[in-house]
């Protein structure tokens, strides 16, 4: 019997042992934040990791997270949706670029009301998520919606409990349009909300409003749609209906400004035009200016190129905004920034 | 008069049998519908393709073999790390530090890391590894599991040991033989069985824990061998497929749910049937 | 074998199990020290209104603890309420009315249920007890209940699924066999004279346990009862999938709310300040005092058990 054993600790050991020397050879990019961007990240890395044999382990843990464990070199980039301010890259030693535009969609699960058949304003929303709104035939939705039959159905807020620029986008929309809301939540990354129940990550929102009856969540758009969900019309800041798709989320990009931005802060919420979806967001990539690892840095670098370059089509494909030309451009030449030695 | 007495007596008792027997029937019907729950849910999506390939991206199709792969790896380390101390530790308490201040002082420390809520553990380890190391990791990952096993590994070993006769101890003593030739001849071969089972223990309790692991082995989409690197695992792999809104991704967490609970329940098994095998060797 | 390599030998197994046994103390008030150290922030910041203060609120860097500890405490003092008496009639049920071919089997049965990782109930949770629990007892709880004065208040709002109550009856089930393991033993160890002696004097078998077993072990039933308290104080998997995630205190135990392990499973990874993160951990300061409190307590209590008792 003990000799058994010791035998098998000793194949065991040394299986671990040759799994360390054999993971040092392969090589592998380490990045957390955003669920925001997720899917597209994920269907990257897994062509880039077909291509050039490197894998880019992404680990969705919500915006906050992206910017905590980038600050504490827990990763080699950070991904967020709220983009941070000169200051707080300038104490960080940390740069930061636009990756990816896309768009926030609020998501309802009421019986009898197909996808798109909702219309919301600003106003309404940030009402329901104060949880002054509490039924579905509040007279507030029935005013914007007289046409739909709503039932008398107490409405069950899902929001995000985790760090997340989904959260920061969302709120940051809300606040802009009810300053009630603006005065009891706030917009940040995580907040307090007064109603509701908490779900992890845009997977976790959007999979508690399908299986919770009589809900409304907010995912980014590629969630609602791979899910199948049943988004929401809303009505933008010059009072024209507007479906949430590709070419609204392009239209409120349209009149961003990059160049101008220090650090590219700049959140496209609210955007006016005609066409502009209200909830749009990019999402950033957060790196060190003087990295512990240069090499590990260089490889994401690499992949970032890669991304740019080969990535349009799998971001359109998950109805993603790819960054204008002009944009990636200087995004590249702030690479330089980068301490790679 | 007596006669009434009697009735009532009897009545209360057939009460009290009544709601005993609900309470056992409860018990084990709930506990039941949960095997079969995961039973059912889970065994349609055991497929070669789930025990072959890695994490799925959002919406597609994949498998839990890296999971797999790196929860073993993890486990193995933690317990390469937690049997050495945890046995050692026991045999000090049973053999040196018996009745003594100190030894109570150790044993108590231990009840306390046994207690401990797992979460804890876990933002330990995340101070004391990951964040100095600057990276989530599977080494910090073992390390929270190896915490929590060695006071169960210790707490197991010291009780058997202590269990061993003394006149057994005595009698090798008469012989001439030091203390430590008692502890590693006579004490570890009569306690043998007993120790291994506080291995299985440990080893079962720590291949299902999650919890630690959410702060410090993070997680991985793709075949992770680097332990100084995120690691893959069981545990917070079904996590983030249960919350996760895709149909596919919530069969394959109710997969891996079953194959943890069968791994779980089948060293618990193997422990039960070990003890009892070597109870009815002894006698 | 020389008498020098013996005694090189003998000192190296007696260095090294003292280190082991070291490491164990070292480690434990490492623990402690460590969690305290990077909790400090929120103490100091905070001071004693941490302790009291409902809010938890990223945006203005304000966290108070009262909403994750009132969670963790109802929760678990539902599974408690829940998961005591039915292991207490478990326990009755082996120790004196079931045939004895039917104990090994069911004894074995809930020890290895005890088991189960708490991931899976959570997952159990979430996907099949939730939903149920929205249609069925949930509107059945509030349409019936709803209306009374004091209870109507703790069953009231609209039906979430998940909650307070949801999670503390996840944790009752998960806690069920760990309670019913203890309570088992604790029968059977009462001394089969006593009961004998009982039984010759014309007892029936409820009489039997409720005046000679209960009594004989009484304070190791609570001292056990303390240490399952201490696991539902801390489980962490089971509860966050049916808890609901919200730092709220409502009076309602359909609502949903937070326990401490439920918010740290949840935000530690992406906490944005560090005041955030300290608060977290804070949180889980609290979380290792409370159980280490409900571990000594049930210690004091088995201790006193076995002292009182006749040789």
């Amino acid at each position: 019997m003990r000799s058994f054993i010791k035998r098998a600790a000793a194949v065991l050991a040394s299986a671990v042992l040759l799994c360390c020397l054999h993971a040092n050879a392969t090589e592998e990019i380490s990045g957390a934040g955003a669920t925001f961007p997720y899917p597209v990240y994920a269907k990257w890395a897994e062509a880039y990791k077909q291509q050039t044999g490197i894998g880019l382990n992404y680990q969705s843990i919500g915006s906050g997270g992206g910017i905590k464990q980038i600050k504490a070199n827990t990763v080699t980039f950070g991904a967020s949706d709220k983009p941070l301010t000169t200051d707080e890259l300038k104490d960080g030693d940390l740069i930061q670029w636009p990756m990816i535009i896309g768009g926030v969609v609020p998501v309802i699960n009421v019986k009898g009301i197909a996808p798109g058949q909702m219309v919301l304003d600003g106003q309404t929303l940030a009402d329901i998520y104060l949880g002054e709104a509490k039924y579905w035939d509040d007279p507030s939705i029935v005013k914007i919606n007289p046409k739909l039959k709503l039932p008398h159905q107490p409405i069950v807020q899902v929001y995000r409990s985790d760090g997340s620029g989904t959260n920061f986008l969302f709120t940051y929309y809300l606040t802009s349009v009810n300053s009630k809301f603006g005065q009891k939540v706030g917009a940040n990354a995580s907040v307090q909300w007064p109603a509701g129940i908490g779900a992890k990550g845009n997977e976790g929102v959007a999979g508690m409003t399908m299986h919770t009856d009589g809900a409304i969540g907010y995912v980014e758009y590629a969630y609602a749609v791979q899910n199948k969900l049943s988004f929401v019309q809303m009505v933008n800041k010059a009072g024209k209906t507007v479906r949430p798709e590709t070419a609204t989320f392009e239209a409120a990009v349209a009149n961003a400004d990059w160049a101008k931005a220090p650090g590219y802060y700049l959140i496209l919420t609210n955007q006016p035009g005609d066409k502009s979806w209200p909830i749009t967001g990019a999402s950033f990539i957060l790196m060190h200016t003087k990295p512990v690892d240069a090499k590990a840095s260089k490889e994401a670098l690499d992949f970032f190129a890669w991304a740019y370059q080969n990535g349009n089509d799998a971001a359109k494909a998950l109805d993603y905004v790819p960054l204008p030309a002009s944009v990636v451009a200087q995004v590249k030449d702030s690479w330089k920034q980068i301490d790679l030695k | 008069m007596n006669k009434n007495l009697l009735r009532i007596r009897k009545a209360k008792n057939a009460i009290a049998t009544a709601i005993a027997l609900t309470s056992v029937g409860l018990g084990v019907a709930i506990l039941m519908v949960i095997l079969y729950e995961i039973v059912t849910q889970g065994i349609a999506y055991i497929t070669a393709d789930t025990l072959t390939k890695t994490t799925p991206p959002p919406g597609g199709t994949g498998g839990l073999a890296n999971s797999i792969v790196g929860s073993l790896i993890m486990v193995v380390m933690a317990m390469l790390i937690a049997i050495p101390t945890g046995v050692m530790g026991g045999v000090y308490l049973s053999e040196y530090q018996r009745r003594t201040r100190w030894g109570s002082v150790i044993r108590f420390c231990n009840d306390t890391l046994l207690s401990t809520p797992s979460i804890c553990v876990g933002i330990f380890a995340y101070e004391m590894m990951v964040k100095p190391m600057h990276g989530f990791s599977g080494y910090a990952g073992a390390v929270a599991l190896a915490m929590i096993a060695v006071p169960v590994i210790l707490r197991t070993s010291e009780s058997f040991l202590i269990l061993v006769p003394d006149s057994l101890r005595e009698a090798a003593a008469a012989l001439g033989a030091t203390k430590e030739q008692i502890t590693l001849s006579i004490g570890f071969r009569a306690a043998r069985s007993g120790i291994l089972t506080g291995l299985l223990i440990a080893l079962s309790r720590i291949m299902g824990e999650t919890a630690p692991l959410l702060f410090t082995a993070l997680n991985n989409q793709f075949w992770s061998l680097n332990l100084s690197h995120p690691m893959a695992n069981l545990p917070s792999t079904i996590y983030q497929l249960a919350m996760s809104p895709y149909e596919e991704w919530h069969k394959l967490a109710w997969a891996g749910a079953l194959l943890i609970t069968s791994f779980v329940l089948g060293i618990n098994l193997l422990s039960r049937y070990m003890n009892s095998y070597s109870q009815r060797a002894e006698k | 074998m020389t008498q020098r390599t013996q005694s090189l030998t003998n000192w190296t197994v007696r260095g090294l199990t003292a280190l082991s046994g070291l490491c164990v103390v070292v480690f434990t008030i490492a623990f402690a020290i460590l969690l305290g150290y990077a909790a400090w922030p929120a103490f100091s910041s905070f001071g004693l209104h941490f302790l009291t203060n409902e809010a938890w609120n990223p945006v203005t860097d304000t966290f108070g603890a009262l909403s994750s500890i009132y969670g963790t405490i109802i929760s678990a003092a539902i599974a408690l309420v829940l998961s005591f008496p039915v292991s207490i009639g478990i326990g009755f049920c082996l120790s004196e009315i079931m045939p004895r071919r039917l104990v090994l089997p069911i004894r074995s049965l809930i020890e290895l249920l005890a088991g189960i990782p708490s991931l899976v109930y959570g997952l159990w949770g979430m996907y099949v007890l939730a939903p149920c629990f929205q249609t069925t007892l949930q509107p059945f709880l509030i349409k019936h209940l709803g209306h009374f004065a004091f209870i109507g208040q703790i069953f009231s709002g609209p039906p979430y699924g998940v909650g307070l109550l949801t999670a503390g009856i996840v944790l009752a089930i998960m806690i069920l066999p760990f309670l019913t393991a203890i309570v088992v033993d604790l029968f059977q160890s009462v001394p089969r004279l006593m009961k004998e002696s009982a039984y010759a004097l014309g007892m029936t078998p409820w009489e039997v346990t409720r005046s000679i077993s209960l009594p004989y072990i009484k304070q190791e039933i609570f001292s056990g009862a303390f240490l399952a308290l201490g696991r539902a104080l801390g489980e962490t998997m089971a509860v966050t999938f049916v808890v609901g995630n919200a730092h709220r205190i409502s009076t309602s135990l359909l609502a949903p709310a937070t326990t401490i392990s439920a918010s740290i499973a949840n935000e530690f990874n992406e906490a944005t300040s560090d005041m955030h993160t300290s608060s977290l951990i804070a949180l889980g300061f609290i979380l290792l005092v409370s159980t280490f409190l409900a571990l000594v307590i049930s210690k004091c209590m088995a201790a006193r058990a076995v002292k009182g008792r006749p040789a």
